[in-house]
């Protein structure tokens, strides 16, 4: 019954903002103001940063052998992109990262400055920028050590387009961060009827399940642009306690983290796609 | 001044965006103009510079996900300089359990404590005055029950190890806050988000999480409108130091429940005890007036004498403790007498009100109170200062985490962790304490019958008794 067709339409010519969809803007602009209310309609997001900030901190205090006590991110620059409200840039930047987070919306921006300008310290750590991906990209080559894009890539609108930028602006051997939503039956009875229709969890008209995408489509069109995916995780809402934890499977919500390759071009261990990618570019029904 | 000038003109200028730029009284406006007059920001304040707050002030100091945190501690008092201890014990001294040790070495005051004096004690022995019902605690393994610290010592130690961290503490003495200003949960557009703290001295201070450790008449609670149970008891507690009439191991800790109330000798050195005699204001009052002598005498009176107990409930008790010793040879413990007392040393006696109070939260956004302003209780349990200790455990391992996490320290989401986890430890606790009052305060035979064969079964129960 959920016999979708996937019609993969590209935009005839490409503009600057060609990631960046004017109908999903329209969806946050109403919301621009709610974003800091732990308790109203972004209090998922807020819970969220339970797992994904320490998912970001432990995987590169791993990866790097120097540690400021107190300042564990001290040192790394990021780039959040489609960083609403700066919900996930404040965290970083409390950890001691340089953050800069950009989003389409000058509403979203406005907030954002807004609400780190109290926090002296926040204030000179985190910078925001109205702009989308594309428009930073010449200015900013190679500048990144890490670059977050959490709960976005399901809004893009050309999600290898994002991904090459990513690609471009991260320095070598840099981490991309992403949480997204899986395109299953499961995530649309779950993320789309119960979570926006009946919950609440979500404002009503924030996801479009056809944009939704499998981790495999993701590990594949991270591969075949210069990175290597190095973990792929599975995560769960859990709306009776407002809490996200970690799960196995990947068919509702999950994360990725990929490296983009280093300067001799070298690929990590994950390097041949797998036949199932094929089925990607046809129709397809919701798959598990 | 160039700071109402700066704020003149910055209303001026930024009018022209609307009726969003209501300022609010004491609230600091927008950052572009608030820069030269914003009061200093702190990551945590507490308030309250006693044993509970210093403590949690110096454990955050030396927490390693809080370096380069800005902490402050408003105390209201004078610093004491600790330098040196007078020989003389002091008349107020805690009951600390081995769990606050192990809290207090954890930021190395503990060894400091070791190094001045402390009395550890391997053994409690608590009676009815009413009956011979006894129950005795005891550790298995030799361990060190609890020890007998002065509370300057433990002031002592503390002052140390805050010196030790002054470049992230900064200890504010002689500092009363007089005013508390609250932030709306989900702030709106111009008003600062932080907690806005006026002192006495009309210093103002901003902070993301203030801890209010101000004992039990607590402004911080006050302010925070928080509502607390209160109730005072009709009793206050006499203390005193007292040199015992022979030298001895004294490591007991000996509690007699009178019917005016318990009567504790708490040791402190082979030859010095400290007395805490919880009875009447009319009773504590006159044992304050009368002169050394007698004084003593009522204490070794108070100890020894027999005048409660009735033949009824002196046979009641004898039948049930063989009763009990039949069915269970090892539940009857060997009565120990406690030491007698020679005299009190001059200018030690004081007497205090007791009450109890529990606040029914323990935290609001950006709030959070800990130690006497959460929770008071009557000394004859021994754990006032020891649940002030397990909150600062608790706290400083969730405001931890939450630092590590880049969370907002004032989020009541891990702040409710911290309420749910100590209610549960306190209420019963609290609750537990006051119950004992009440059922110790009367000669009533059946309520004596009662706590005795209770006494005396708990006596023999060991799991109970391990879980006391």
């Amino acid at each position: 019954q959920l016999s979708l067709f996937r019609l993969t339409v590209k935009t005839p010519f490409r503009t600057s903002h060609s990631s960046v969809d004017s109908k999903e803007m329209k969806k946050f602009q109403l919301l621009a103001h709610k974003w800091w209310d732990e308790e109203g309609e972004y209090s998922a997001l807020h819970s969220m940063n339970d797992i994904r900030v320490p998912f970001i901190r432990d995987t590169l205090l791993s990866m790097s052998s120097n540690y400021h006590l107190g300042n564990p991110l001290s040192g790394v620059k990021i780039l959040d992109v489609g960083c609403g409200g700066g919900l996930l840039s404040e965290p970083l930047g409390r950890l001691g990262a340089s953050v800069t987070g950009i989003d389409p919306l000058e509403d979203n921006i406005r907030t954002a400055d807004q609400h780190k300008s109290f926090d002296p310290v926040l204030a000179k750590r985190i910078q925001y920028k109205s702009s989308s991906l594309e428009e930073i990209v010449e200015e900013s080559m190679e500048t990144f050590d890490v670059i977050v894009a959490s709960e976005v890539v399901e809004h893009v609108a050309d999600l290898e387009t994002f991904i090459r930028c990513c690609c471009q602006v991260l320095k070598p051997e840099g981490s991309l961060f992403i949480t997204t939503i899986n395109r299953t039956q499961l995530s649309y009875v779950l993320g789309i009827v119960v979570a926006e229709k009946i919950m609440g969890i979500v404002p009503e008209g924030t996801h479009e399940w056809e944009k939704f995408v499998p981790p495999k489509e993701l590990e594949h069109l991270l591969e075949s642009n210069g990175f290597s995916v190095k973990t792929v995780k599975g995560m769960l809402y859990n709306p009776l306690s407002g809490s996200w934890s970690w799960m196995d499977s990947t068919s509702l919500n999950y994360a990725v983290h990929a490296v983009k390759s280093g300067a001799q071009g070298q690929s990590g261990p994950t390097d041949a796609p797998s036949e199932t990618d094929t089925e990607q570019h046809s129709a397809t029904a919701g798959t598990a | 001044s160039s700071a109402e000038m700066a704020a003149v003109l910055g209303r001026a200028v930024l009018a022209p965006l609307g009726p969003r730029l209501r300022a609010r009284p004491r609230a600091p406006l927008r950052s572009a103009v608030s820069a030269a007059s914003a009061p200093p920001l702190y990551d945590v304040v507490v308030s309250g510079g006693g044993m509970v707050g210093s403590a949690m002030a110096a454990v955050l100091g030396h927490d390693i996900h809080f370096h380069g945190k800005k902490i402050a501690l408003l105390e209201a008092g004078p610093r004491k300089e600790y330098d040196h201890m007078p020989d003389s014990y002091s008349n107020r001294v805690s009951s600390v359990s081995p769990g606050s040790a192990t809290l207090l070495s954890s930021f190395g005051a503990w060894d400091h404590v070791c190094s001045l004096r402390l009395k550890p004690f391997r053994r409690m022995q608590v009676w009815d005055a009413c009956s011979e019902a006894l129950i005795i605690f005891e550790k298995d393994d030799l361990d060190d029950m609890g020890y007998i610290v002065e509370n300057d010592v433990i002031m002592s130690a503390l002052t140390k190890q805050l010196d030790a961290v002054a470049d992230r503490v900064e200890v504010f003495y002689r500092s009363r806050a007089v005013g508390y200003t609250w932030p709306l949960p989900s702030h709106s557009c111009d008003t600062s988000p932080w907690v806005q703290i006026e002192l006495a001295d009309g210093r103002r201070l901003q902070t993301k999480l203030l801890i209010g450790a101000d004992g039990h008449n607590s402004v911080v609670r006050k302010e925070a409108e928080i509502k607390n149970i209160e109730h005072q008891y009709d009793q206050s507690a006499v203390v005193a130091t007292l040199h015992l009439s022979e030298a001895t191991d004294n490591n007991v800790a000996w509690q007699r429940f009178l019917p005016t109330g318990p009567i504790a000798l708490l040791p402190l050195s082979d030859t010095a005890s400290s007395l805490v005699w919880s009875t009447s204001h009319e009773h504590a009052s006159e044992l304050l007036a009368m002169d050394e002598e007698s004084f003593v005498d009522s204490i070794n009176s108070a100890f020894w004498s027999n005048v409660n107990h009735s033949d009824f409930i002196d046979t009641a008790g004898a039948m049930f403790r063989s009763a009990i010793s039949f069915l269970k040879p090892s539940g009857t413990a060997v009565r120990q007498l406690p030491p007698s007392v020679a005299k009190v040393d001059p200018d030690s006696r004081a007497m205090f009100p007791l009450g109890m109070g529990h606040a029914t939260e323990y935290v609001q956004h950006r709030v959070v109170l800990i130690g006497d302003a959460a929770h008071r209780v009557h000394p004859l349990a021994g754990q006032g200062v020891n649940l002030g200790f397990g909150d600062i455990a608790c706290l400083a391992h969730h405001l931890s985490a939450a630092a590590f996490s880049g969370s907002d320290l004032g989020s009541l989401k891990h702040l409710l962790k911290f309420e749910t986890e100590r209610q549960r430890h306190n209420v019963s606790l609290v609750a537990a304490t006051d119950v004992l009052k009440r059922l110790y305060s009367t000669r009533l035979t059946p309520l004596v019958l009662l706590r005795t064969w209770g006494l005396q079964v708990t006596n023999a129960l060991p799991p109970v008794k391990v879980r006391i």
